[in-house]
């Protein structure tokens, strides 16, 4: 596994407003699309997935980061059909896209508009479908750190990741992304009723992630996408919560990378 | 001058334990409506009627209502139907909203409409003021934070038109569409009733009245920041082209006038107890400030100096724009004053007495921020109609005549002696012609 693996940062200019990109290896490309709480950076995570062939390509949603905010969007799907024009222009074909959490409810959006430059989806933890019974942990009653500490499996998980207390520039990150959260999914919150209908005829193989001690999504929705998919399966990470990618990169980035199976 | 006389109408339940310190979670938006009495419940509205239409009969000019939502400390949930019984049973008052929620309704021409209702029932005496509302009000009708400051001002926008272009026509904004607006009913006065604007701190909002010339209600801020608050509005006055007056300046402030000192301590020191309620300084209520700061509901760097005080800021509901603060840590709080009504007496955020006590600190008050127009917040917190009612027959028989003699003598012009909207120079024929 490479120890930190050289990655790349730049703007990827599309009429919509520019995109902040970090990349990193030269393989499989792999796209991954962060939490409603922004991009935390070049991760562990990342590198785990170039240790493991891929070409991991990290981007800023549009409105998170240093990504131009398009102030007309109004929902995900708005965002969604931003990301698949910076795939567009990046030329990617055969792409794994990774979603997680908030990024999870875009990339399923995305898929169910354009999924011709994919070649699977990975949604870990994703959000976009209203449960049937539970709830979507509601970030917008929670202070910052009290909506992330409940996004690690226990408060160890969150304090051994995040410290004590989390260095200003991750609160201002947290902020500044719930903004953006709140411009696009306000209400309903993270979920959108006219996504499940589109998904029957969305045959891009998906592989549905989630941690087992998810607090934030509920794992009735892993169910609930592969019920509505004609392509998915489900594979439960022991020791994560809702932010596997932290809690267990190297877990995930080897199930982005075996998947599909050949 | 303009005289107006608020209470937030608290929801008064001393069995309900959020009322005074019993222990009970006091967390803003964290009580539950199951202890919710609706024959108390009855009981307060009708004397909060009450004690309004005797207000007038004491001399008020106006009676100032507001809103909020979920919560025990105002009772006023949906302020336009106590504003059209009042416009029914008094006479004179002018109806003083501070102010419906602009960004939650999501269909203001309804608004428009019912102004218009209380505006004719009332043979025109209502004022009409806008505000964004807290965060409580953005969750409780969940209206979208970031859109909050856009919405306000295009529902004003609409509003104002739906009142004065003749319809029918069409509104295709960006965040309301009409296909056909032609209210029948329009508003009594002409062109629409007067529009005050109240608020705290928001740099936007001042500035934004200013450009409007919308006389401007500081809601019980502590003085030196108000006074630079209203220096702010008439700097953008100026570059606007107009110079402004005592008729954009309002001010409310926490007055009771009682019989003796002793009786006049115990109902002021009320003032803090009673239901949760972030907005009376020293109360025991505790706000949840990353409720209060929606993500996008204040714009960051656009504040007034208001904000340099912790301590008034975190009374006021908006603790702070500064993370730290946000969540909820509140490092930089100094620790809460042994007394709190004392504290609040001594910096006269408080004003408790007997006439001849109440009347110099008035004056001082005046003296400092020079309005137009005041509004006496009385009869709170945990006050009882007997304390109200002492105090209004005292506000009418020795208050209200000093605080005319006193501001003609401080040339304190209300905005119905001075028209807020044209230039000094415009009014002096009428003036001279009324002398």
């Amino acid at each position: 596994m490479a120890e930190s693996a050289a990655y790349a940062e730049r703007g990827v200019q599309l009429a919509t407003g520019k995109i902040n990109v970090l990349e990193g290896g030269a393989g499989t490309p792999v796209v991954v699309l962060h939490h409603s709480w922004g991009g935390p950076g070049w991760l562990p995570f990342h590198d785990a997935l170039i240790g493991a062939g891929a070409r991991a390509i990290v981007p800023d949603m549009p409105g998170w980061g240093a990504s131009e905010r398009p102030v007309w969007a109004r929902e995900p799907r708005d965002i969604a059909i931003i990301v698949a024009r910076l795939i567009e222009a990046l030329e990617l074909d055969d792409v794994k896209l990774v979603g997680l959490g908030f990024g999870g409810y875009v990339a399923a959006e995305l898929a169910t508009m354009n999924p011709s430059r994919l070649a699977a989806l990975v949604l870990v933890g994703a959000a976009g479908l209203q449960p049937r019974d539970g709830e979507i942990l509601d970030q917008m009653m929670l202070s910052h750190r009290k909506y992330i500490e409940e996004s690690f499996r226990n408060a160890e998980a969150y304090t051994a990741y995040v410290g004590e207390e989390p260095p200003d520039d991750v609160r201002d990150l947290w902020d500044f992304s719930r903004e953006m959260t709140a411009r696009v999914t306000w209400k309903p919150y993270m979920f959108n009723r006219r996504l499940e209908p589109l998904l029957g005829d969305m045959h891009v193989p998906t592989l549905l992630v989630w941690g087992k001690d998810d607090k934030v999504v509920p794992y009735e929705c892993a169910e609930q996408y592969q019920n509505a998919l004609p392509n998915a399966s489900i594979s439960v990470v022991e020791d994560a919560g809702h932010v596997v990618e932290l809690e267990q990169p190297e877990r995930l980035a080897a199930l982005v990378a075996g998947f599909p199976e050949d | 001058m303009f005289i107006g006389h608020f209470t937030e109408r608290p929801y008064q339940d001393p069995n309900s334990g959020y009322f005074g310190a019993t222990g009970r979670n006091l967390m803003d938006l964290a009580m539950s409506n199951d202890s919710y009495d609706p024959k108390l419940g009855a009981d307060l509205y009708n004397r909060y009627l009450d004690e309004r239409v005797f207000a007038e009969e004491m001399g008020f000019d106006g009676l100032m209502l507001n809103e909020h939502h979920s919560t025990p400390f105002c009772m006023g949930g949906v302020m336009n139907l106590e504003a059209a019984i009042l416009a029914r049973i008094t006479k004179r008052a002018k109806i003083v909203l501070l102010g419906n929620i602009l960004p939650i309704w999501d269909d203001p021409l309804f608004l428009a409409e019912e102004l218009a209702e209380i505006d004719m029932i009332s043979r025109g005496r209502l004022v009409t003021g806008w505000v964004r509302g807290t965060g409580r009000e953005s969750v409780a009708h969940n209206a979208v934070p970031p859109f909050n400051w856009e919405r306000f001002q295009e529902a004003h926008d609409f509003i104002v038109e739906a009142w004065t272009k003749p319809g029918p026509f069409r509104w295709e904004g960006e965040h309301y569409h009409y296909r056909y607006v032609n209210p029948w009913a329009r508003p009594y006065q002409d062109p629409h009733p007067p529009i005050w604007i109240p608020g705290v701190m928001s740099r936007n909002t001042v500035k934004w009245a200013a450009e409007h010339r919308y006389p401007y209600v500081m809601l019980a801020t502590e003085l030196q920041p108000t006074v630079e608050s209203f220096q702010y509005y008439d700097e953008v006055a100026a570059e606007q082209g107009y110079e402004a007056g005592t008729q954009h300046r309002a001010y409310l402030f926490k007055v009771h006038v009682d019989e003796t000192e002793e009786l006049a301590e115990e109902a002021g020191r009320k003032y803090v107890q009673g239901p949760s309620n972030p907005f009376l300084e020293g109360n025991q209520g505790i706000i949840r400030p990353f409720i209060q700061n929606l993500p996008g509901l204040t714009q960051r760097n656009n504040l007034l100096p208001t904000m340099r005080s912790f301590a008034a800021a975190a009374s006021r509901g908006r603790a702070s724009q500064h993370l730290k603060d946000k969540e909820g840590k509140a490092q930089a709080a100094p620790p809460p004053p042994r007394d709190v009504y004392k504290d609040q007496t001594e910096k006269l955020s408080i004003i408790s007495g007997t006439p001849d006590t109440v009347i110099p600190k008035v004056r001082h008050v005046l003296e400092t921020i020079r309005p137009g127009t005041i509004f006496f917040w009385d009869g709170d917190g945990a006050m009882s109609h007997d304390d109200q009612m002492r105090s209004l027959r005292l506000m009418g028989s020795d208050v209200i005549p000093a605080v005319r003699e006193m501001s003609k003598e401080l040339d304190l012009k209300g905005p119905f002696e001075v028209d807020p909207a044209k230039d000094a120079a415009d009014d002096a024929p009428q003036e001279a012609a009324a002398d």
